[in-house]
This record gives C-alpha cells, structure tokens and sequence, in this order.
C-alpha cells in the first residue's frame, strides 16, 4: 500500500564510504565519519538500488568520501545501472587511471562530476590538504575519449573566488558540457573553517555578474550552473527541495538520512538499510517524517506565502544557528534570528578579505579520515 | 535553433531512455529527467543517429494521419530544439558533397 501523502523520491545519495585521499575544508560529511569496518558490503549496496527503483528513485550519485576508495567501484556501477538507475558519479578523480576510467564507463557509468578545489595547484593543495590539481587535468584529458556526460564542480570561497575566469578556461578547454559553481554551504566542516571561506557581498556581487556574462557567452556549448551561499540571500533555498520530499542519502554504515548534515539535528534517529526496507524508511520513518508538510512550522513560516517554495528553508541550519531545527532558517529576512547571519556577514565585511599568498599562513581545520 | 530536415539527431553523452519496462518512461539526464507521454516517447525513442529529421516528421505523421502535417512537422521542430537547448541532442549534418547522392538512392 502506497501512503499517498509520502511523494517518490526521485535520487539516492549513495555515499559509498568517508575514506577520502583528500582533507577539504569545506567537506560535505560529517564531523563523526564511518568507519571502514561499518561500510556496506557490494550485495547491500546491490540490495538497496532496487529497493530505491522500486520506490520510483530515477538516479543514483555514487559520492563519499571518495567513491573511487571503494576497491568495488565497478561491481556497484554495474549494480546500479541493472537495477534501472542512472549512475553520476562525483569524484575527485583520485584514485583513477585511464584503464579504470575505461571500464566505469564500460560498466554503464553515465555522468562523470569531477571536483575542482580551485584554478591552480596551489590553492588546490592548500584546500584540500594534498596533491591533486595535475591528476585532475589528467582525468580531463581522459574523459575525451570516453562516452559519457561531462561535468565540471567548482566549489566557491573567499580563497579561490577571484580565480572563477581561469576555472572558466578549464571548463572551456576541456569535453564538459556542463559546470556547476557551487558555493560552500556552511555545515560541517565548513562551518568549522567558515571564518576563512565566506566572502564578503562584493566579491559575490562580482562573481554572479562574471558567471551570468559566461552563461551568455558559452550558450549552446556549456550549460553553467550556480549556487550563492545562502547567507547572502534574502529568502532561504529550498534545502534538498523540501525534507523527505525528493531526495535521500545512505550513508557508508546504511543508515538513511534526510540530507548530508542531519546529524546536527541531535533528536533524530535514523534507521538502517539493514534492519528496513527502503520504502519503509521513507514513507514512516520518524526521521524522514519530522519535517514533512507543515504541521512542524513556526511563525513566520507557518502563515507565509512562500512556505510552499521553500518549505522554510534548512533545518540543519536553523539548528547550527538558532539552536531549533523548527525554526525558521536563519538566512531569511523574516525570521527573528536573521540577526545572528548579520552579524556574521558583518565580521566578514571588516576582514580585510584574507587570502592564500606566501605571506599568509591561514589556520584550517581539515577534514580527518575515519578509522 | 531550428533543427535542419536532414540532420540526424541521436541522444548526447549521459542522456538516454529509461528501461522500457520501467514506468513511466523518462529521459535520463544530468541532475534531471524529462517525463516523456505520446509522441514526445515517439520522437525520442527516433533520435538514434540514423533517422533524419525529415523521417522523424514523415513517421510521426503516419502515426498521427489524423493531424495537420504541418502541425506535426513544426511540434516536431519545435521539440527538438527544446531538447538540443537542454543539451539532450547531437546533430550530424549531412555534408554539402553527399546530399545529392544521398537524396538519389532514397
């Protein structure tokens, strides 16, 4: 019996492990990372791709940590694609070679997202806390003779944001027919570090002036996607288009989370693909209930006209910053806490914009690697 | 762009149908996925690099005897330009030299 209030999900975050070559400043996982021992075996993993068809779930995007650490890359590409779904892949392209690229793309891998920490090796290594930018242009260099969907992710802060033409160079030298420029959302280690990542208004205001005259220029030859960061805006994004309304992430260990970062939120319980059926985590589950509809909203939300398009915004943030995962995000303009944001973007304002150089030594806090 | 009678368009890298038994049938792309109902399933499921566009047209309007071939014609174009804007389609032009000879044996 399907629950008719639930709607389909449309893609599965499968994050494949949290084992990761890289230390990024602004990663996506959480502070707490699952260990090797707890990751999923390849017939789990083969497991919840077709409960996830069977749910209606259209795509899957292999991420991580880095998918590639996984020694069963290619059985799970495989798995996935028989189950019926469309395979993405992000990467930081380590550790690939072409023979491995060959048979991912020979396994059915259709969309390839390659990672940029920045335009040159320098930044690269300072943000991700190793080596990569020359094997990045490597695996560039690859994808030319592979048939598979191209894109190019640029992740976007204060240390690398005056950089965005020469990553634009990048992309246009390269076969990506596509590129996202992101910018660091603050969860995580992000937050942890977001003294030294958010840029001022200025450089943003600059930045999203170059990208729409880009957008012009390469129409019809790159589609180029942006994300702002949400501090700056006036009303919050629709974070994961609305809580259990389309996406879900299965973590390293099963456990199957509303977002990336809902373990802030300390009162959830999240069930585990090895007890549950998919379907049954995502139509009951408390989790994935807690912030469905509207019942949970406060003021301003419950009575605003905008609650249908942005579902109140991020509860992950309303927690990181208001210390209520119902409250009203923060970011927007509306809400009662919107001061907290102010006073941030305030901070910012009087920095004097500090930035990698050899004078320059920034503290970071960089992401560890799970046991 | 307006696509041109004799191109052959086939599905770009990353974009393609969903399985047959899978319902409903979608086309698969980047970060998206277009629901394909009728005749948008005719017309994609003919981008396979081999049809022109003029048989896409000619085979739809067979299918559709009951609408205006014209109508059927400028739906069509107006279909795959919004693909190709989406990035979803690739172009192979006839080249200048072969089309007489091309036009001849058909």
């Amino acid at each position: 019996m399907t629950n008719i209030s639930v709607p389909t999900p449309l893609a599965l975050i499968a994050e494949l492990t949290h084992r990761c070559p890289l230390h990024c400043v602004y990663c996506s996982n959480p502070l707490e990372l699952n260990a090797r021992a707890s990751e999923l075996s390849t017939e789990q993993w083969t497991k919840v791709f077709h409960e996830a068809v069977e749910l209606g779930v259209l795509q899957a995007d292999f991420t991580g940590g880095e998918p590639l650490a996984r020694p069963d890359i290619l059985e799970l590409v495989t798995a996935a694609r028989g189950a019926g779904l469309y395979v993405n892949l992000i990467t930081s392209g380590l550790p690939l070679d072409e023979a491995r690229l060959t048979k991912l793309v020979a396994a059915g891998l259709d969309h390839f997202q390659l990672s940029f920490q920045g335009a040159r090796p320098e930044i690269a290594s300072e943000i991700s806390g190793t080596t990569t930018h020359a094997q990045k242009l490597r695996v560039l260099d690859w994808l030319r003779n592979h048939r598979v969907a191209v894109t190019l992710n640029f992740v976007i802060h204060r240390q690398n944001i005056h950089q965005l033409e020469e990553m634009l160079a990048i992309a246009e030298a390269s076969c990506a027919t596509r590129v996202e420029f992101a910018h660091v959302q603050y969860y995580g280690w992000a937050f942890a570090n977001r003294e030294n990542l958010l840029p001022t208004r200025e450089q943003l205001d600059s930045s999203l002036e170059l990208l729409q005259r880009a957008q012009e220029r390469l129409r019809g030859k790159i589609r180029i996607e942006y994300v702002v960061p949400d501090y700056y805006a006036k009303y919050p994004k629709a974070c994961m288009g609305g809580w259990g309304r389309k996406l879900m992430l299965v973590a390293p260990s099963g456990e199957v989370l509303p977002c990336h970062a809902a373990r802030v939120i300390r009162d959830l319980t999240f069930e585990n693909v090895t007890n549950r059926s998919l379907r049954e985590i995502w139509e009951n589950s408390s989790a994935f209930q807690k912030f469905r509809g509207e019942d949970w909203m406060q003021q301003p939300c419950r009575s605003c006209d905008r609650r249908e398009l942005d579902f109140g915004g991020c509860r992950c943030q309303a927690m990181l910053l208001a210390g209520d995962p119902a409250a009203t995000d923060p970011v927007c303009s509306l809400s009662p806490n919107r001061s907290k944001v102010d006073a941030i973007l305030a901070a910012v304002a009087q920095t004097t914009a500090s930035t990698v150089s050899p004078e320059t030594k920034l503290e970071w806090t960089y992401r560890t690697n799970p046991a | 762009m307006t696509p041109e009678l004799d191109s052959r368009p086939q599905l770009s890298a990353g974009c393609r149908l969903n399985d047959p038994k899978q319902q409903p049938r979608v086309l698969l792309m980047p970060e998206k996925a277009l629901r394909l109902l009728g005749p948008s399933l005719q017309i994609v499921e003919r981008c396979d690099g081999q049809r022109t566009v003029r048989q896409i047209v000619s085979e739809l309007q067979s299918i559709y005897a009951q609408a205006q071939p014209q109508k059927v014609e400028s739906d069509i174009l107006g279909y795959l330009s919004l693909l190709n804007d989406q990035g979803a389609l690739e172009f192979t032009n006839p080249e200048a030299g072969t089309r007489g000879a091309h036009a001849a044996k058909s």
